[in-house]
């Protein structure tokens, strides 16, 4: 990261990623019915800036593609085009092709033209905007484009000898009849270095009503004295329109504060004579070119033009290479826009961690801290227990907001998937419609990385598998359109992600049917309609291709279910049979603490996550039926659970001699079964900072993690799943007894 | 292989020795981290029976092997008296349990020899060299050899 360059194209592509959420923000709005002028100029912003970012890298075909969408957005900013539904969804895929030409160009990657053609043809087809000239594309500064867009033919280049040299003051300039202002326009230097330019602001008064320009050259000093960062030309302009003048200073808005901008109304006079009659094709030659404005056009001799030039040229394109990057976003949002986001500061992931790791230790020797003072025999009232209560209030609340600054929105996720239904959909031949909600949810970032691939293989599937075809749609009495919804919400401490849709629901016939040719369940299995919707996530069960053309599911959800465990959280499939299917992933809110309940077993701590313990009872007489030789289960509420002793699960004893008296906790598990598990007593629930086992021994079966109490010792954090699926089940011993491991 | 082997070719080499189950060991002193006194460790499900458990070494997870019992000596009964010494071993820290450090020693390298051939003793496997200092026989640890086998692959 030495390379300057290196580093600001890594915010440019940084800062696109952020332009190009905004940009598919923006659509779903206007898809969602929304025409508020400012949804659109948002949507026109984020092109634009990516625009100009990545004509300061000279990354062509991003510069060209976006240019184009541009265009096409003006159309619809400046009211000459009024998107449909249609329309919509082609702007979607055009900003799903533009963020595949940023991440092309980040990768060093291409795009290949037969991707963007098609979609550039028909954006051009639909919306009318012909290609413009290939000058407008190209941003280097030294550019003189004397096109003025659209269907005017290039002016040829005026006698610059006509130009009055010493331009009239401002005062002078003309009055024409008519509604309208007058406006004088001085750009600052930032003006031109934020990437902005004149002439389009220009073109987008000239919207409003007739316009005419004079430009001041005055203060333009000598060829040998130019700093070409510096502009030196202002305009006075003067434009006929019925707009209010809110309406000419949003013109402005872009470069608000960047520039000197005077607009006056000007009153009913007789037009004046006029130096420029600019109306509808005016040229403007001092307009074009930001950073120089006066390179050639404005010189009275152009064939004096000394070879100085082109080393200005070059420090003129040097200038903005370096600077859009990191300003580029400050055009993109102006103050006052009503959807500015809050200041942000992009920090190094690593930071972050270390910092969850001190502030995990600050936890823990808050515990021991406490810990001491108890056992030191201070009264509760004296002023070192007050202090270490206030301490860990403290202490809380920073781990609290530690973990918030791990926590990014999922939105970002969501957003990829609108892209996966729209390319499922369409190669599927369906209409599906995309509902997202609760896009604001804040998860940890890790969650959001890892999540991405089995959420977007659940959405395939429920485009593909879960939702009919149009014609049976119909014949079922549904709208032709699919609905996919995507919501995210906080319940409880944890995470939970829906994914359903308004299909058929799972054909549970089918389903059995085909886990028995493969063998998986035997063909008299009493299977509740639970048990058949689960089977969907065996590993057996998603081999089979053939599944794809029933209405079933269950390509790949067994690795769907399993990347969900590896991330602590759980997967349940409800289905209703012509109503459609929701899978619900429930996931911990962050990976680096976990709230625990503290058990003791055979002198032995272990934490069991709280969020698998649905309740716990002491055991009567009652409860506890023997079955077979070596088990036991539990009677709750009329339903047996099978009993684990966690003691001997874990090999820290033998098998207890009766569990009459005991406490259970009943554990549930992702595939609704549940599980007893004896152990000798619950000390405590709280917050316990999870460190990991596997870098420094390994994977133990039965433990998930370890942690650090506040005695300094370390427990073992259970994972209850994977320790009732390799359980022996053995809660009885049979004599002789073998001897354990302690 | 391991660091105990590197030093034969340089001048001498530094040994931390000490004693466990009655006998002279020593590993190469670049590869301890601390010395430490016992703690209580919290025993590991499913382990072998030489990892006593796992420690809190300053906020990190250590196991904890107890190395009379992996090079299959007799433990003795003296439970709370041992010293941990911590190793580092790659990217792997662990705490051996010992009965007591003994002392520092430079040998010259060309006074270590390979441990001479013992058909059936798996003694062998954890001894990388052999030295003597004051007409005691020092044991130089493979470190490697002695470590916890990393568990089998996460599936």
């Amino acid at each position: 990261m030495s390379d300057p360059m290196a580093e600001i194209r890594a915010s440019f592509f940084i800062e696109c990623e952020e332009l190009l959420e905004s940009l598919q923000d923006g659509l779903q709005t206007m898809d969602d019915g929304d025409t508020d002028p400012e949804t659109i100029n948002i949507v026109f912003r984020a092109v634009h800036s990516i625009k100009g970012g990545a004509g300061a890298f000279g990354l062509d075909n991003l510069v060209h593609f976006a240019h184009r969408l541009e265009s096409a957005m003006d159309e619809v900013r400046t009211g000459r085009f009024h998107p449909d539904g249609e329309a919509i969804r082609l702007f979607f895929t055009c900003a799903d092709v533009l963020g595949d030409l940023v991440r092309a160009a980040r990768d060093d990657d291409t795009v290949s033209s037969d991707v963007t053609d098609p979609v550039l043809e028909k954006l051009e087809k639909l919306v009318g905007v012909e290609e413009e000239a290939e000058e407008d594309l190209d941003f280097t500064p030294t550019t003189l484009s004397l096109d003025f867009g659209d269907d005017m033919a290039l002016p040829t280049l005026p006698d610059l000898s006509a130009l009055p040299t010493p331009e009239p003051d401002p005062a002078d300039a003309p009055l024409p009849g008519g509604k309208g202002f007058t406006i004088f326009f001085k750009p600052d230097p930032a003006l031109y270095l934020s990437g902005n330019e004149p002439l389009y602001l220009f073109r987008t008064l000239r919207d409003l009503g007739d316009l005419t320009v004079t430009c001041h050259t005055t203060a333009l000093p000598t060829l040998d004295q130019i700093d070409a960062a510096t502009g030196h030309l202002s305009w006075t302009l003067t434009v006929h329109t019925e707009e209010s003048e809110q309406a000419v200073r949003e013109v402005f808005e872009f470069v608000d504060g960047l520039c000197q901008l005077d607009i006056t109304p000007f009153a009913t006079v007789p037009s004046a004579t006029l130096p420029f009659p600019l109306t509808a094709t005016p040229f403007l030659p001092p307009l074009s070119p930001p950073e120089q404005p006066a390179s050639t056009a404005m010189l009275p001799d152009p064939t004096t033009v000394p070879e100085t030039l082109v080393a200005k040229d070059t420090a003129v394109r040097v200038k903005p290479v370096e600077t859009p990057p990191s300003e580029s976003s400050a055009p993109a949002k102006p103050s006052g826009t009503p959807t500015q986001p809050h200041a942000t500061v992009r920090v190094d992931l690593e930071r972050i961690d270390r910092l969850v790791n001190l502030v995990g230790e600050l936890v823990i020797n808050q515990a021991m801290l406490s810990q001491s003072v108890t056992e030191a025999g201070l009264p509760p009232n004296s002023p070192i227990s007050t202090g270490l209560e206030e301490f860990l209030q403290l202490t809380r609340d920073i781990q609290e907001s530690v973990m918030m600054i791990r926590a990014q929105p999922i939105k970002s996720l969501f957003q990829r998937m609108g892209r996966i239904v729209r390319e499922s959909s369409a190669s599927v031949g369906k209409e599906v419609r995309l509902h997202t909600d609760g896009e604001n949810t804040e998860v940890d970032k890790t969650v959001i990385e890892r999540l991405a691939d089995p959420l977007t293989h659940m959405i395939r599937n429920a485009v593909d598998h879960g939702l009919e075809s149009p014609d049976k749609r119909l014949a079922a009495g549904k709208p032709r359109e699919g609905h996919v919804t995507l919501t995210a919400q906080h319940r409880s401490g944890r995470i939970v992600i829906e994914v359903s849709d308004d299909g058929a629901g799972i054909n549970r016939e089918r389903v059995r049917a085909k886990a028995i040719e493969k063998g998986l369940i035997p063909t008299d299995a009493q299977l509740t309609d639970g048990d058949i919707d689960n089977l969907l996530f065996l590993p057996g069960f998603s081999t089979a291709q053939e599944i794809s053309n029933l209405s079933g599911r269950g390509v790949g959800m067994d690795v769907v279910k399993s990347s969900i465990q590896a991330l602590g959280g759980r997967i349940a499939i409800t289905s209703q049979e012509g109503k459609g299917t929701t899978f619900s992933i429930s996931l911990p809110l962050t990976l680096a603490v976990l709230d625990g309940m503290i058990v003791r077993v055979a002198n032995e701590t272990l934490v069991v996550p709280l969020n698998a313990i649905l309740e716990t009872l002491t055991l009567t007489q009652d409860d506890v039926k023997a079955l077979g030789p070596q088990a036991h289960v539990v009677q709750i509420r009329g339903g047996f659970v099978p009993l684990f002793d966690l003691g001997a699960e874990l090999g820290y004893r033998p098998p207890q001699e009766s569990y009459v008296g005991g406490i259970v906790l009943l554990i549930g598990q992702e595939d609704g079964n549940r599980a007893a598990l004896a152990v000798d007593g619950i000390e405590d629930q709280r917050q316990v900072v999870i460190k990991g086992l596997e870098g420094s021994y390994g994977p133990v079966p039965g433990i998930a993690a370890a942690t650090i109490l506040g005695d300094g010792q370390i427990a073992l954090i259970l994972d209850p799943t994977d320790l009732v699926s390799q359980a022996s089940g053995r809660t009885r011993s049979r004599p002789p007894q073998h001897a354990l491991a302690g | 292989m391991t660091d105990t082997d590197k030093p034969t070719s340089s001048s001498s080499i530094e040994l931390l020795s000490f004693r466990v189950g009655g006998q002279d060991y020593s590993v190469d002193i670049m590869s301890v981290r601390e010395i430490r006194g016992s703690a209580k460790a919290t025993s590991l499900p499913h382990a072998p029976s030489f990892v006593k458990g796992v420690i809190n070494l300053r906020g990190t997870v250590l196991p904890i092997i107890d190395l009379a019992a992996r090079l299959g000596l007799q433990t003795g009964d003296k439970p709370e008296r041992n010293v941990i010494i911590v190793v580092d071993l790659g990217a792997r820290t662990a705490g051996l349990m010992v009965d007591a450090v003994s002392d520092i020693l430079a040998i010259p390298s060309g006074e270590i020899q390979p441990p001479p051939d013992l058909a059936t003793d798996n003694a062998r496997t954890f001894v990388s060299a052999l030295t003597i200092v004051d007409g005691r026989m020092i044991r130089i640890l493979d470190l490697e050899a002695v470590m916890p086998p990393q568990s089998e692959e996460v599936a």
